[in-house]
């Protein structure tokens, strides 16, 4: 993957915005699941399978629980 | 196909207009998404399903206990999802001697749920089926080996349309064929499931929901009825107008195939009581020729209702098409290969359902098939009757509607009726009438096929039974007369009464046209008829004096040694 980090934050909020649904949201590699109201488990789930699409990548099923925060999502998709 | 993330945006509509309907969700799965695409598919279709959500896994407690939530929810429709990665899982834990009886324990089980919901609401409950799942165990030997995991499967999966079949208390929907279109992979996402319980992935969703709401709408009365079809480029490649009748292409020239698989379609769907129409901007006479000459086509004329084939634009045609067929515009589907029609069409007619066929002829079926657009909840003997009786109506309609004067028209009908005196083959259908008829009745006396049996036999009384077909088609037996014998000159109209089906149709004039030579053969100079009232036969109040009788009495006289004939277009057959 070719893109620095600051693109990939800047895709992964509008990713954010669209599925959790909110426009207000603005996250950072330190932002977790307890910082935005909407990231419930559920909402996790179709976060993960939106994120695969956008990059076109598939996270490993033992990726999917594992982040703290965006910046370890991040880490991963640069793994990929 | 919207996507998940499109379909959803519909939760944020207004549905506070909409009718709504009450839907239990009970899976042993994660069910959230899925209670979020229907939802979202129902709005869709102006539906407000106002859904209860069962807790994870909660099928069995929910369903065998009386005071549960479920119940006291009392829904219209219970949806139950038990996944196949779960009965997977029952499977493996079965001993081997077991195995070989997955299916019929597992039926044994929907039975019993099923049974349950029946007893204590009057809900339907809607089932999902099982996606097939192949644990290779034994490779392709599976398919021989009635324990195997996809023996096993298969079976409760035939088993269960077996059961659905013979009960009105289930309706399936068919998770497996959903699978099988999109590809197994693609359906469930492993490592979502193996992270969440959720089976059907967000690709598979929108168009589960599609299906499951097709279906609840189908209850609900919203079904297709009719399908229109343009003809050139849609029914057959080429322009008949320009290309002619050899240059068509059905049957193998050309692309042909295409449109000949597409016309077995059509004529399928016929042959389960959709109405098929034609709307094609074409000479009459030209449109016709390959219903009638071309050898490889597969519909042909009788298969059609209605067939407009002129100048006039679509929209207009297709207006007039539901004058004749009298059904609403959202139960019909318009079939045409030329976007410019489809949006013209679709612009002037708000609720009928246009398809944007695929450019390419080869993707028709495959992209028709996926709209799954005659859902139906019910196939009976009636509905294939009915169609026939459209086809028949539409053609009589048409022809009447070019026809300033009523007589021209029944002229044209070549109406042809044939008499009988009762006997074993029409004595059901008698005695069904005549516990039926109520409105063209003389009398009103109901004869069971034990007296209508008596009375063929006996000396008292001549029996006669009438049929009426026409140019259109059969209307079967649709009158009947039973004379008695009062004494030595006179006939008494015991019984008289006609379907409806045939009024105006000149069939009285020529019923007692008969009945006045019968009587005069026999030696008889009298017919006496009755009316008796009753709340629904108002309409032959005035019967027997417009037929030329004189009141006496109460009673009808004619003498029929002087008897005028009265004249109508209906001959006798012999």
């Amino acid at each position: 993957m070719t893109m620095d980090r600051n693109e990939i934050l800047k895709q992964l909020n509008k990713i954010f915005i669209d599925v959790l649904d909110d426009e207000e949201i603005v996250i950072s590699e330190s932002t977790s699941a307890n910082d935005v109201e909407e990231w419930d488990s559920l909402n996790h789930i179709m976060l993960v399978v939106e994120i695969e699409n956008h990059f076109g990548i598939k996270f490993k099923s033992n990726a999917i629980l594992s982040w703290k925060n965006v910046g370890e999502m991040m880490d991963t998709i640069l793994e990929n | 196909m919207k996507t998940f993330a499109q379909l959803k945006k519909n939760l944020k509509k207004d549905v506070s207009q909409l009718a709504s309907i009450k839907v239990a969700v009970l899976g042993d799965t994660a069910t959230q998404f899925m209670v979020q695409a229907l939802k979202a598919e129902g709005i869709g279709n102006n539906i407000n399903l106002k859904i209860w959500e069962a807790d994870f896994s909660q099928i069995e407690r929910q369903v065998l206990d009386p005071s549960s939530e479920l119940y006291e929810y009392s829904p219209e429709f219970v949806l139950i999802f038990r996944s196949s990665h779960k009965l997977l899982l029952r499977y493996n834990k079965l001993d081997l001697s077991s195995q070989p009886k997955l299916a019929d324990i597992e039926l044994a089980l929907i039975d019993d749920l099923v049974a349950n919901i029946h007893k204590n609401i009057s809900a339907k409950v809607i089932y999902f089926n099982y996606t097939e799942i192949d644990d290779s165990v034994f490779g392709n030997y599976a398919s021989k080996t009635e324990s195997s995991f996809l023996f096993q499967i298969r079976k409760l999966n035939y088993k269960l349309m077996r059961f659905a079949s013979q009960n009105t208390n289930i309706d399936l929907v068919d998770l497996s064929s959903i699978q099988n279109a999109i590809g197994k992979l693609k359906f469930t996402q492993a490592s979502i499931y193996i992270n969440s319980e959720m089976i059907i992935s967000f690709e598979a969703l929108p168009l589960v929901a599609q299906r499951t709401v097709d279906l609840i709408t189908a209850q609900n009365g919203k079904i297709k009825k009719c399908i229109i079809l343009d003809l050139d480029n849609t029914i057959w490649g080429g322009i008949i107008g320009d290309d002619g009748i050899e240059k068509i292409q059905v049957g193998s020239l050309g692309i042909g195939k295409a449109f000949s698989e597409f016309q077995y379609w059509v004529k399928k769907l016929k042959n389960r009581g959709i109405i098929v129409c034609i709307c094609s901007k074409n000479t009459e006479s030209v449109a016709k020729e390959p219903f009638e000459k071309h050898p490889d086509m597969v519909l042909r004329l009788d298969d059609i209702s209605v067939f407009m084939a002129n100048w006039e634009n679509k929209a207009d045609n297709i207006s007039h098409i539901q004058s004749i067929l009298n059904i609403g515009y959202d139960s019909m589907v318009f079939l045409d290969d030329n976007p410019f029609e489809r949006n013209m069409v679709r612009e002037n007619i708000p609720n009928i359902t246009v398809p944007e066929l695929p450019e390419d002829p080869a993707n028709y079926l495959e992209y028709l098939y996926g709209l799954n657009l005659f859902e139906t909840i019910s196939v009976s003997k009636e509905d294939l009757e009915r169609t026939k009786l459209y086809q028949t109506e539409a053609a009589r309609v048409q022809m009447q509607s070019s026809f300033t004067n009523e007589d021209d028209f029944l002229k044209t009908l070549e109406m042809k009726s044939t008499i009988q005196a009762f006997n074993d083959f029409n004595t059901p259908r008698i005695s069904q009438l005549s516990q039926r008829s109520n409105q063209f009745n003389l009398r009103t006396i109901r004869y069971k096929e034990s007296d209508i049996k008596r009375m063929a036999k006996s000396d008292k009384y001549f029996t006669f039974s009438f049929t009426l077909d026409d140019r259109f088609g059969e209307n079967g037996l649709i009158c009947v007369i039973i004379l008695e014998k009062l004494d030595e000159i006179t006939l008494f109209i015991d019984t008289w009464f006609m379907s409806c089906r045939v009024l105006k149709r000149g069939m009285e004039y020529f019923v007692l046209n008969y009945l006045a030579s019968f009587a005069k053969e026999k030696g008889f100079t009298v017919l006496k008829g009755e009316y008796l009232p009753t709340p629904k036969n108002e309409l032959v109040k005035n019967h027997y004096i417009d037929l030329g009788f004189e009141a006496k009495d109460s009673y009808f006289y004619t003498d029929v040694s002087n008897y005028q004939i009265k004249a109508n277009h209906i001959k006798k057959k012999d």
